[in-house]
C-alpha cells in the first residue's frame, strides 16, 4: 500500500469570479501501516487533500500513484479505489439512509459487487469492531443516538475492508467519552489490522496521541511533513498558523523556562507525568 | 454542473450595479414586466414593435447590465426560438413565395415566424430585466405587498412569502449538502451515472433519504429558532426594511402608463390604417 502525490495542482471555479487555488503543488507519500494526522487552519485545504486520495474530486494539474499506479490514467477503476481507500466524511451519520442499520453497513460492499454471504459477514464484522450490539443489527438507523449513529456509519466504510481509512474530524460533537471511545476504536484498527490510517483533525492533543507523522496544511500548501515531536517542536511556526501545539508542550516549555530541567518535546500528558517525577526525583 | 446551474437560475441573476431600475420599488418593477408582457401579445403591426422595441431598449440602456450578460441567458431559449420559428416558417399556409420540393414558405408563414422569434426574445429579455435588477428577497418583498389585499379572501399572503424567501436562502445549503452526501455515498461505492433509467432512479435513494431527513432536521431547528425569537406568524409583524414608494416610483408608474396609452393607440392606428 503506497500512495504518492506528485506536483498536484487543485483549481476550482476557474474562470469566474470564484475562482480559488486550493492545493498547490502538494508532494507527499504515505506508506503502509503509518498513522498519519491532518491538520491545518479552516480553510487550508485538507479536505479537499484527503478526497484527492480516493478520486472523488480530480487534480487540475499533476499525478496520483496508489500502489504504483497511475489513477487518473483511462483506464484506471476509480470505484475499486474507493473500496481500498476508505473516507468517512465529517458527521458521518447523514449519510445513512437505508431502513435497517445492517442494510446500510452492507450498501458498501454490495456496490462492490461481492457475493452475497461474503458481503453480510463483513458488514456483520464491521458491526462488531465498531461497537455495535446485535440487537441494533434491525433498528432504523434513524433511531439510534448521535454517537451510535457515527458508529454505524463508520462501520459502513470498514465493511469495504479498505487498506487505508481518512477520517475527517471523526470525534466532532461527540461528548469525551464518544470521543475517547472512537478514537481508540480507531488505534485498535490500526494495530489489529495495519490500516493505514489518516486522521483530520483539530485536535493537537489527539495527534499528539496517536500520530507518528504530521501532514500541515497552509493555505492549500504542503508546509510540514515531518514525525510527530518535531512538528510540535515547532510550535513558533504553527502559532502563525492559526495552530498551536498540544498544552502540555507549552507546559514543559513554561517549567523549562522557570529552571526545571525537563525536556521540552513532550506532547501528551502521560509523558509530562513521567518526565515532570523523573525531573524532581533527580533533584532530591 | 446541474447543481451549479439551479443556482445560477435562482441567484446568480442579479446583477450588482446601481442603476435607477435597481433602486425602483419592486412593486413598480413588477407590474411593468407584466404590463410588458401582456403588451408583446397586444399588437400585430410594426407600428406597435416599434413602440415595444423603443421601449424595452431603454430600459436596458437603463439598467446598466452589461449587454453581453443579457445575452448569456438567451443561449438558454436558443433551441424554442428555433423551434417556433421553423414550425411558423414552413407550417403557415398562405401566399407563396419560396418552393423546394414539399418544403413550402409563405408570406405569411415569414411574418408570423418573424414577429413570434421578435416575441419570445423580448418576453426573454424584458422578465430577464427585472431579475438582473431585484433581488430575489426584493421580489418576495414586493410579491407580498401586492398581495397584500388577498388577505381578505383568506389567502395566506404573507406564509407563502415567508415561504419563498426561506426556500431561497436554503437553496445554496441544500445544493452543499447533497453535494456532501454525493460524495459520501460515492466513497462508499455509490455510482449515479452508468445504468438505464430505473437503476439511476433507484440509484438517487442513498442521496435522497438523507436529503429529505437533513431538510426536516433543518426546518425543525429553524422553526424552534424563530419561535424562540417570537416570531408567531404576520399579525402585527413589521419590517426592517419596509417597501416605500418615493418619487421615481411614481414617474416609473408614470412611464408605464405612457407606454400602456402608446401601446393602445398603435393598435387603434392600426385597426384604422389595415
Amino acid at each position: 500500500m503506497q500512495i504518492i502525490f506528485d506536483h498536484i495542482n487543485y483549481v476550482y471555479g476557474s474562470g469566474t469570479a470564484y475562482e480559488r487555488h486550493a492545493l498547490k503543488d502538494i508532494n507527499l507519500q504515505i506508506q503502509k501501516g503509518e498513522f498519519i494526522g491532518l491538520i491545518g487552519h479552516t480553510g487550508s485545504g485538507k479536505s479537499t487533500l484527503v478526497q484527492h486520495m480516493n478520486g472523488l474530486v480530480k487534480a487540475t494539474s499533476g499525478h496520483i500513484y496508489f500502489n504504483g499506479e497511475d489513477i487518473y490514467a483511462p483506464d484506471y477503476k476509480l470505484r475499486d479505489l474507493r473500496s481500498k481507500v476508505g473516507l468517512v466524511f465529517q458527521y458521518p451519520e447523514h449519510q445513512l439512509f437505508e431502513t435497517t442499520v445492517f442494510k446500510d453497513v452492507i450498501f458498501g460492499p454490495n456496490n462492490l459487487g461481492i457475493d452475497k454471504l461474503e458481503a453480510e459477514l463483513r458488514a456483520y464484522e464491521a458491526l462488531k469492531m465498531v461497537g455495535i450490539s446485535d440487537e441494533l443489527l434491525d433498528a432504523s438507523p434513524f433511531e439510534l443516538s448521535g454517537g451510535q449513529k457515527r458508529r454505524v456509519a463508520i462501520a459502513g466504510v470498514l465493511a469495504m475492508k479498505p487498506e487505508v481509512l481518512i477520517l475527517d474530524e471523526p470525534t466532532a460533537g461527540l461528548d469525551p467519552r464518544g470521543r475517547d471511545e472512537i478514537l481508540e476504536q480507531i488505534k485498535k484498527l490500526h494495530e489489529d489490522s495495519k490500516i493505514t490510517i489518516i486522521l483530520v483533525t483539530h485536535s493537537m492533543e489527539d495527534i499528539a496521541i496517536y500520530a507518528d507523522r504530521i501532514f500541515v496544511m497552509n493555505h492549500g500548501e504542503l508546509v510540514i511533513n515531518q514525525p510527530t515531536k518535531e512538528v510540535f517542536a515547532r510550535y513558533k511556526e504553527l502559532e502563525q498558523m492559526q495552530l498551536a501545539a498540544p498544552q502540555v508542550t507549552y507546559v514543559m516549555n513554561a517549567l523549562k523556562e522557570n529552571g526545571i530541567p525537563v525536556p521540552t518535546d513532550v506532547t501528551t500528558v502521560m509523558e509530562a507525568r513521567d518526565e515532570i517525577l523523573k525531573a524532581f526525583q533527580n533533584n532530591k | 454542473m446541474v447543481l451549479i446551474m439551479i443556482r445560477d437560475i435562482t441567484i446568480g441573476q442579479y446583477y450588482p450595479t446601481n442603476s435607477i431600475l435597481h433602486r425602483l420599488d419592486p412593486r413598480v418593477k413588477l407590474v411593468g414586466t407584466l404590463l410588458f408582457i401582456i403588451s408583446l401579445f397586444l399588437f400585430h403591426s410594426f407600428l406597435g414593435y416599434i413602440a415595444v422595441t423603443i421601449f424595452l431598449f431603454s430600459i436596458i440602456k437603463l439598467s446598466k447590465v452589461p449587454f453581453r450578460y443579457i445575452v448569456r441567458g438567451m443561449k438558454a431559449i436558443i433551441i424554442l426560438l428555433l423551434f417556433t420559428v421553423f414550425f411558423n416558417l414552413f407550417l403557415t399556409p398562405g401566399d407563396l413565395i419560396f418552393q423546394w420540393g414539399i418544403i413550402k414558405i409563405s408570406k405569411e408563414g415569414l411574418i408570423s415566424a418573424g414577429f413570434m422569434a421578435i416575441r419570445l426574445t423580448y418576453l426573454i429579455l424584458g422578465s430577464s430585466l427585472m431579475t438582473f435588477t431585484t433581488t430575489p428577497n426584493q421580489l418576495t418583498d414586493g410579491l407580498e405587498k401586492l398581495l397584500r389585499p388577498l388577505r381578505h379572501i383568506k389567502v395566506p399572503v404573507h406564509e407563502i412569502a415567508m415561504m419563498m424567501s426561506i426556500a431561497l436562502r436554503f437553496i445554496p445549503i441544500l445544493l452543499e449538502e447533497t453535494d456532501k452526501i454525493m460524495k459520501a455515498q460515492m466513497a462508499r461505492g455509490a455510482d449515479f451515472e452508468s445504468g438505464g433509467i430505473v437503476k439511476r432512479a433507484k440509484s438517487l435513494i442513498p442521496l435522497l433519504v438523507p436529503l429529505f431527513v437533513s431538510a426536516f432536521r433543518r426546518a425543525n431547528d429553524l422553526a424552534m429558532a424563530m419561535e424562540a425569537r417570537c416570531y408567531r406568524g404576520g399579525d402585527g409583524r413589521t419590517k426592517m426594511k419596509p417597501l416605500k414608494y418615493s418619487g421615481k416610483d411614481f414617474i416609473g408608474y408614470l412611464i408605464l402608463l405612457v407606454y400602456l396609452a402608446a401601446i393602445i393607440s398603435s393598435r387603434i392606428l392600426e385597426n384604422a390604417i389595415f
